[in-house]
């Protein structure tokens, strides 16, 4: 008979198996401490015991990575003896429950694992969903959640360079935040969260341990109901000051030799960050409770090894050198703890005041911790919402009206409501401002630049979430490119509904083999990443959405691209083939108010060949300005590439094949559907034939769609124009439209 | 020349300054931390822009109590250039080094965007290169960045000429749209009565070069380093030269 009831084990997000796993490796029952850690660390968020076996079938390995998945961050080599580290995270169930500290605690948490690993953290983006912004909830996650990113990393002072946002009744009741950050280091310089050497002292830096977060990971893996507002004091709340600190602190005490390894504490606290260094030393660790600071009395070792307290650091330093590790967070004004000290014995053996209160094999909580196959199985609405009949659709309004809609849609619509909140410019380093693709970074001290996107589509994914999967890792990797960097490397974030349905489990499945077919095929090896499970509220399961994270390299940062033309009377070149491919489109939602349909076709090679194209074709210097279709289309990717330029178009497509429907329809799906693997590009006249040729030799579609200037936007399919408004009057929409649903707001 | 670029904890565009101050001005530059109570011989001040404490308290209540704002105060009332920007803009009003105070942004949000800057008075170090009434493009990051004066203080600074930028469009004209934070007559920059200590806070310091989009926060460094040129010749500093020249 078990020392626990039902309800506590549930209450810890244990099954019965699972207790019965506890005790056979510890030979014995737990006590209630040693329960609480196995909870957190075998808790979904920590262990990806449903998602493990299906990401080990990513690519993770290549020529150009210095660091794999498993340690803090990953890392690829950028060149002159540099890496970028990078990693991508999920903040979302803190931010549903409290927008502003969610958001900005994703911010510090992502923050920290990148200069963990020894790099100066240069650049952030993040990828956010919500509901339609017609609710006042999903304004007000909304609101809290741009202002806790920008409160965070503006105070920090690492700029927050691109993202990209999007709006689905399905986010309503489970907001999506997830937050990239990509930092630099020398490739020597890449520190890893180890414990080695007996006897080393084991150091706590950072704010003081409370009682906020505790079971903040077991929260992460549940589903919302009703409840969750009770759940308040499981969020943290950040000290982005106090992180400053700790990044400088940090990044000196890593110059100084004097450190073996490092880790912060984030989810599962110092539960994690103890048994995870030990584990990947194969050591044993010692702490006494009593010695962690803490900003509240009475607190039980339960609840100092359970607490989620933000902006906390936890080190192994070299024995003989503690001296000088203190002296340098005493100039930071942190005060360095020595809580315990390394041991042999693979053992994480808390005390309290000398007295052992817990003693559990590292590994037992790492690298043992449960591996689950879960039930797979197509879901049934699938075949549902696949069929698209074209010739049941309404030819709709006219394609003026159309792109107006389009463009003032808030999916579309210029995001400067949001970013202006962002400081974009701090480290004086961005060369490509954010809301124009890519965020690119120039390298101090090197002749290169860094480019990084975050993209994912959940409509997409819903209707297919292998395709969904490869459109995004394309998607991210061409924005990527557009800008002239040849894609390296990329992290993932997985946000999906609850595992234990086999209908989920399935559609998680099918995504991870999607990015790593397109990983592969676009050599963008995953370097680590992030699962967010259980994002359902009242049985709900967001729409699957997966987030790629990809980073480049331009060699010359001078040859950087922007989407914007650059000249009047430039031709206007198509990269790739329009299909009229409307299932899953901006343009079918907005307009016949529907989610249906395949996604998009992609083949792969042929997104690999435009990719290399556009990298060649900005070294080269042959073209002015690139800029990818995606929400929209054709039509909105031009008037895009228009906007702040007061250069107008005017371009001419062929018509597509649109079987069975009106030939009003047929004309706005060659303006407006989502074809994937096209790019816009400007190019002076003089390099119209090069850029041509260089297509042809390339195996990529191209050709020369229309002209840049005049203060309109025209636009014909076949030989007749069917768009023709003011550039003025479509900018004016695509600006205002974001502004206008805040100001919206009721006093 | 040599600046010294102050890091306050909190500081994060200390780097950006000394950035421009080597690397695009050739000139040298040094961090000095707040703990320091010594310039190390610098001959121009930078107070960089940052959150200084976690600006949780008044923005620079706290930096102005560091050891190392005693050696700027001296170095300011011996004439020496002061320039504040942004969170040193603000540092400089809670030490007192400046007049006014500086707000929470007129929409309470953090705004960071390029704007305009016409330049209004060119007698002080950190715009003897500019040209009156030119119109400089930088950007702006701040939430308290609305400056205020009581109305006596106001008036004093605008017939003494104090208010050195004004937030303008391209065009330089002073209108309500051009203003990012509701600053009052658009002031977006001012020095003290000496003329050296100036705070301002829009960021010459992310504008100094072309890949960066705007080159026009040149010309305010480049005045400081032609000031201290000029002081220089106006006034060599005979105890140093002599002391190692050997008498003959």
């Amino acid at each position: 008979m078990s020392r626990y009831d039902q309800a506590t084990l549930e209450r810890h997000g244990l099954s019965p198996e699972e207790y019965g796993r506890i005790c056979e490796m510890l030979g014995r029952e737990p006590n209630l401490t040693e329960l609480g850690m196995f909870s957190v660390m075998w808790s979904e968020h920590c262990s990806y015991k449903s998602s493990r076996v299906h990401l080990r079938t990513l690519p993770t390995g290549g020529p150009q990575v210095l660091q794999g998945p498993g340690e803090n961050a990953g890392a690829i080599d950028i060149g002159d003896g540099l890496a970028a580290v990078f990693k991508i995270e999920s903040h979302n169930h803190p931010s549903f429950i409290e927008p502003y500290q969610g958001a900005a605690t994703g911010v510090g948490g992502i923050i920290r694992d990148i200069f963990t690993m020894g790099a100066r953290p240069v650049a952030l983006l993040n990828s956010l969903r919500f509901g339609p912004l017609t609710a006042p909830l999903a304004r007000r996650i909304m609101e809290g959640v741009v202002a806790g990113i920008g409160g965070y990393g503006n105070s920090i002072g690492i700029p927050t360079v691109g993202g990209e946002i999007a709006f689905e009744p399905t986010y309503a009741g489970n907001p999506l935040v997830n937050v990239f950050c990509l930092g630099i280091a020398r490739h020597e310089e890449i520190v890893k969260g180890i414990a080695t050497g007996v006897g080393n002292p084991v150091y706590y830096v950072g704010a003081k341990t409370g009682r906020d977060g505790i079971h903040g990971a077991t929260m992460a893996s549940a589903e919302f109901d009703d409840k969750s507002a009770e759940k308040r004091p499981a969020v943290q709340v950040g000290d982005p000051f106090m992180e400053k600190l700790l990044l400088e602190a940090c990044l000196e005490v890593m110059k100084s030799d004097a450190l073996v390894g490092i880790q912060d504490m984030g989810a599962a606290g110092l539960t994690c960050s103890t048994s995870e260094m030990g584990s990947r030393g194969s050591a044993g660790i010692d702490i006494d409770v009593s010695r962690v600071p803490q900003r509240e009395t009475g607190m039980t070792p339960y609840e100092i090894m359970l607490s989620e307290s933000q902006e906390r650091m936890l080190l192994v330093a070299k024995r003989g050198r503690e001296a000088e590790v203190e002296r340098i967070f005493e100039k930071w004004d942190l005060h360095a703890e020595r809580i315990g000290e390394v041991t042999d014995d693979g053992l994480l053996r808390v005390r309290d005041h000398g007295t052992v209160v817990a003693e559990i094999p590292d590994r037992a909580l790492t690298d043992e911790a449960p591996v689950y196959h879960r039930p797979m199985e197509r879901p049934r609405y699938l075949d549902e919402v696949q069929t698209l009949d074209p010739s049941a659709l309404p030819a709709g309004p006219a394609p003026g009206e159309v792109l107006l809609a389009l463009l003032g849609s808030p999916a579309i619509a210029s995001k400067q409501w949001v970013y202006r909140q962002y400081d974009h410019l701090v480290r004086a380093d961005t060369l490509v401002l954010p809301g124009m693709g890519a965020g690119v970074i120039r390298v101090k001290g090197t002749s290169r630049a860094l480019a990084m996107s975050v993209d994912g589509n959940g409509r997409y994914g819903y209707l297919d979430p292998y395709q969904g999967a490869v459109l995004a890792v394309a998607e991210a990797a061409r924005n990527v490119a557009c800008a002239g960097a040849r894609p390296l490397g990329a992290t993932n974030c997985l946000n999906f509904g609850n595992p234990e349905r086999p209908a989920i489990m399935w559609q998680f499945a099918r995504a991870v083999e999607g990015i790593g077919a397109a990983c592969r095929a676009l050599d963008v090896p995953i370097t680590g990443g992030n699962v967010s499970l259980y994002n359902e509220t009242d049985g709900q399961a967001i729409y699957p959405t997966p987030v790629i994270g990809v980073v480049g390299v331009l060699a010359q940062a001078d040859r950087v691209l922007g989407r914007a033309f650059r000249a009047g009377g430039d031709a206007i070149v198509l990269l790739g083939e329009g299909r009229g491919e409307i299932g899953g489109s901006e343009y079918l939602k907005t307009v016949h108010g529907l989610v249906r349909g395949l996604p998009p076709a992609l083949d792969l090679g042929r997104e690999r060949a435009l990719q290399d194209l556009l990298v060649a074709l900005a070294a080269d210097r042959l073209v002015q300005s690139a800029h990818d279709c995606s929400d929209g289309g054709l039509a909105v990717a031009v008037a895009e590439c228009a906007f702040g330029t007061s250069l107008g178009a005017e371009i001419a497509v062929p018509e597509v094949a649109l079987p069975g429907a009106a030939p009003a329809l047929a004309c706005a799906a060659a303006l407006f559907g989502e074809s994937a693997s096209r790019v816009v590009l400007s190019v002076a006249p003089a390099s119209v034939s090069a850029v041509l040729a260089r297509a042809a030799a390339a195996g990529v579609p191209s050709r020369v769609i229309g002209r840049t200037g005049g203060d309109r936007l025209r636009m014909a399919v076949g030989a007749e124009t069917i768009l023709d408004v003011a550039l003025a009057e479509a900018e004016r929409v695509w600006q205002t439209a974001l502004d206008a649903c805040f100001a919206r707001r009721v006093a | 020349m040599k600046f010294a670029i102050i890091v306050f904890p909190g500081s994060n565009r200390d780097e950006d300054a000394r950035h421009v101050a080597t690397h695009v001005l050739g000139q040298s530059a040094e961090l000095v931390y707040h703990k320091d109570a010594d310039l190390h011989g610098a001959d121009a001040v930078i107070l960089p822009g940052g959150f200084s404490y976690g600006d949780y308290l008044r923005t620079g209540a706290i930096a102005r109590f560091s050891p190392v704002m005693g050696a700027v105060r001296a170095f300011a009332e011996r004439g020496g250039p002061v320039v504040g920007i942004c969170n040193g803009f603000q540092i400089l009003i809670e030490a007192g080094l400046l007049p006014g105070a500086l707000l929470r942004n007129r929409d309470l949000k953090f705004v960071c965007e390029f704007v305009h800057l016409r330049v209004e008075q060119t007698d002080t170090p950190f715009t003897r290169l500019a040209q009156p009434g030119q119109v400089l493009r930088m950007p702006v990051a701040h939430g308290e960045g609305n400056f205020f004066a009581e109305p006596d203080v106001l008036r004093s600074l605008e017939a003494n000429r104090q208010v050195i930028f004004r937030y303008t469009d391209a065009a330089g004209r002073a209108t309500d749209a051009a203003n990012p934070n509701g600053s009052v007559h658009a002031i977006a920059g001012i020095c003290n009565a000496a003329r050296n200590v100036v705070g301002l806070m829009p960021h010459p310091e992310d504008a100094c070069e072309a890949a960066l989009g705007s080159t026009d926060g040149r010309v305010l460094f480049e005045s400081i380093v032609a000031t201290v040129a000029a002081g220089a010749a106006a006034r060599p500093r005979p105890a140093v030269v002599t002391a190692a020249t050997p008498r003959v």
